[in-house]
């Protein structure tokens, strides 16, 4: 019978799968354009809307670094578990709990001297979040209980301890008893990366100035500890024996158990490594943008985390890119929302086809399709049969 | 490495080559003056954004005013750019209809002073920020005296939504109301911490019903706790619009907001250029709250009674919380003969007599 059939892939497509990516990128806004155009709205030019609400402005860039700061952290640290088949889907906890973790320093330690409350208020954000991945890691390990169920069930009960403080004793008396917490100290406030004023007073002429802080916005240093946590991630990866045991134990963990490898302080670490950056991305997005803990600090970014962890097919540079063009796609499908007046619904809807299109055209990285019975083209000769 | 590299020139490409510098808005005619509405929830075809919504038609229909939403906005920083990029559109008025839309806006105004900001629910106010509210909880007690009048039990439950002093506001007028015709009968609360869930509201009602109350009310802005009355066939009291197509055969009556004549106020002062900052919270006298029509089944003495009340409400002979008021210890909070004030109201952390359940 001529039919068609996979065939995988012997080596991976190198720099072929941008040619993946971009493909995919563009059938899912065609899928957009014709979608748009259903509902009688001008599908090409929604499209570019789309593109021009979510890169095309000076200010579109800052506000894609400042919402890429706390999934690239949360999807750092899922990636890393991923590697080594540990199911982490706790990062949502992991980030609110980190959060208290550092408001319960800012609150505690008033009297710091400022050079040291934003240090120490990231150390506890991490490392309450650590603390909370690790109770997974330990119910895994004592119990047998899969860290699936363990971390979906505490990011419930992180949520709540949350709404119990926030509703409760941290609420701020100042605040006409709304739920609240009362402003943080300006040493526990992380700043905008362009303070204009700064530079007007250092001879940066105003043109200049209001371009950089158009362009910058509202992203802060928190983008700093991202470059950080990737260029060490990365390290622990490739340079460092750990790392080497994260991938060796992640491929075969019964043959890396008998090569003398501690899986399960392998679990421990990069649960806690999972947990501390989750809470770090927690606690700098509640002190850059709300200055005070609010109920609304949850916002899903522990999910979106697994989205990219995946599309990135847990490697570094790409969870950067992916979690800057996640960014980029959310406001653009909200400047269409904005500009077309349609529903929300629809454009979550156009935001989900334009994922799940590019997640699925990945599926081109390890396979290729050709027709039955004809030897594979070059590149991919040998390759073993799956399906049809 | 070189994949790598190719990679990141792509993305880089694909920003930099739609990268175009920000065109400034194109010189307004001033007659004509755009609105821009930020909802909490979907809007839907009930509840608060949905009356909100109401007023943003109504006000869509008059000359010389077009009106732009974004609904489902979440609170904190995602707030913050839809707020900015509804400032950066060069809307004239904009209006934040959820408590958390506070500090953005509050933001947002520092960078855009020319453009007027109202935020509702909230209590700060700036040159350029309003806040405003209505006083619901009018509303809400003579809701509750319909409800009081009405059941059989003497047990009504409250779906509520935060424990926060709007929601306990309501709940206390509601209560004050019921017990006003009926000393005897209780309001028991259930907390969702929801503003916006059909299927937990619903489940809460339900879960009310089998404790044994025989009227439900709530808070949120789904119309879920009415679709389980209907189901009960369980008296119900609507909020924010009237419910009644959810809740045909057994919606009393509801609570409901009437936001059309504050909006185009703002619009008329803010043409003329009179528009000033301040803080509003207008009452049953204006008509921004009031109660939805009475279902067929409220007898006509009830009516009349909550009628007689309504009017005397709206010229100020009647206080909602006027004394005495106890609380859920029977202890004096508000003294016979006083009223509280604003602020007392606007941060209300107790809950009165009557009231079963905690305010936390």
């Amino acid at each position: 019978m001529n039919g068609w059939q996979l065939i995988r892939r012997t080596e991976p497509r190198e720099w072929g799968s941008v040619a993946v990516f971009a493909t995919a990128f563009a059938v899912s806004l065609a899928i957009c354009a014709l979608l748009l155009q259903v509902q009688g709205h001008n599908g090409a030019g929604g499209v570019w809307l789309l593109l021009k609400g979510g890169f095309g402005h000076v200010y579109s860039y800052g506000e894609i670094l400042l919402k890429a700061i706390p999934i690239f952290l949360c999807s750092l640290g899922v990636a890393l578990c991923f590697r080594l088949q540990v199911w982490n889907i706790g990062a949502e906890g992991q980030y609110v709990i980190g959060t208290l973790g550092g408001c319960w320093f800012v609150l505690n330690f008033p009297g710091l001297p400022a050079w040291l409350v934003l240090p120490g208020t990231l150390a506890a954000a991490m490392l309450s979040g650590g603390i909370w991945a690790g109770l997974a890691a330990l119910l895994r390990q004592r119990w047998g209980m899969n860290e699936i169920i363990s971390t979906l069930m505490l990011n419930y009960i992180g949520i709540e301890i949350l709404n119990h403080l926030i509703y409760g004793s941290w609420r701020d008396p100042a605040a006409m008893n709304q739920a609240v917490g009362p402003y943080f100290p300006p040493a526990a406030v992380i700043g905008r990366i362009w303070d204009s004023d700064f530079w007007l007073k250092h001879g940066v002429s105003e043109g200049t100035a209001d371009f950089f802080f158009q362009f910058f916005g509202r992203a802060h240093w928190g983008v700093l500890s991202c470059i950080l946590a990737g260029l060490l991630c990365s390290f622990l990866l490739r340079k460092s024996r750990l790392g080497y045991e994260i991938t060796a134990a992640g491929s075969n963990p019964r043959a890396a158990r008998t090569a003398g490898i501690s899986y399960n302080r392998l679990v421990i670490l990069v649960m806690f490594l999972c947990g501390a950056l989750a809470g770090l991305a927690g606690f700098q997005e509640c002190s850059a943008n709300l200055e005070r803990l609010e109920p609304n600090i949850v916002m899903g970014y522990g999910y979106t985390a697994v989205v990219v962890a995946w599309l990135a097919r847990l490697r570094i540079m790409r969870i950067a890119l992916f979690t800057l063009v996640l960014a980029g796609l959310r406001f653009g499908v909200e400047n269409i929302e904005q500009d077309l007046q349609i529903s929300h619904a629809f454009a979550n809807t156009l935001e989900g086809i334009i994922l799940i299109t590019v997640l699925a055209g990945q599926l081109f990285n390890d396979y290729k399709i050709s027709r039955k019975g004809r030897p594979a083209a070059s590149g991919a000769t040998g390759g073993e049969e799956r399906g049809s | 490495m070189f994949k790598r590299l190719i990679l990141t020139g792509l993305c880089l490409a694909l920003v930099l080559g739609l990268f175009s510098p920000n065109r400034p808005q194109a010189a307004q005619d001033k007659k004509e003056i755009k609105i821009g509405f930020v909802y909490i929830s979907p809007v839907g075809n009930a509840g608060w954004s949905y009356a909100h919504d109401l007023a943003r038609q109504a006000l869509d229909k008059q000359p010389g005013i077009s009106t732009y939403y974004m609904e489902s906005v979440p609170e904190g920083a995602d707030a913050e750019r839809v707020i900015l990029n509804m400032a950066r559109r060069g809307y004239d008025i904009i209006c934040t209809t959820s408590f958390g839309y506070m500090d953005p806006t509050i933001k947002v105004a520092r960078q855009f002073p020319k453009t007027v900001f109202l935020h509702c629910s909230g209590y700060k106010t700036a040159a350029n920020v309003s806040n405003y509210f209505g006083r619901v909880y009018q509303a809400r007690y003579l809701t509750g005296m319909v409800a009081g009048s009405m059941t059989k039990k003497n047990e009504i439950g409250y779906v509520a939504a935060f424990p926060i002093p709007e929601v306990i506001r309501g709940i206390n007028a509601f209560t004050l109301g019921v017990r006003a015709v009926n000393p005897n009968a209780k309001v028991r609360v259930v907390w969702t911490k929801t503003w916006y869930d059909p299927a937990k509201e619903k489940d809460a009602a339900l879960s009310l019903m089998d404790v044994g109350v025989d009227m439900v009310t709530q808070h949120q802005d789904s119309p879920g706790v009415q679709e389980a009355a209907q189901d009960r066939k369980v008296y119900s009291i609507g909020y924010n619009t009237d419910m009644s197509a959810f809740a045909p055969d057994v919606q009393l009556t509801a609570a409901i907001w009437n936001w059309t004549p504050f909006y185009l106020d703002v619009v008329d002062k803010v043409r003329a250029g009179t528009w000033e900052a301040g803080s509003f919270w207008p009452g049953l006298e204006t008509g921004i709250v009031d109660i939805a029509p009475y279902g067929k089944m409220v007898p006509q003495q009830v009516r009349d009674s909550v009628d007689a009340r309504r009017q005397e409400i709206a010229t100020g002979k009647f206080v909602v919380f006027g004394g005495p008021v106890k609380d859920q210890s029977g202890k004096l909070r508000i003294a016979a003969g006083e009223t509280p004030d604003d602020k007392e109201l606007l941060s209300m952390d107790w809950f009165v007599e009557g009231v079963v359940g905690k305010p936390e």
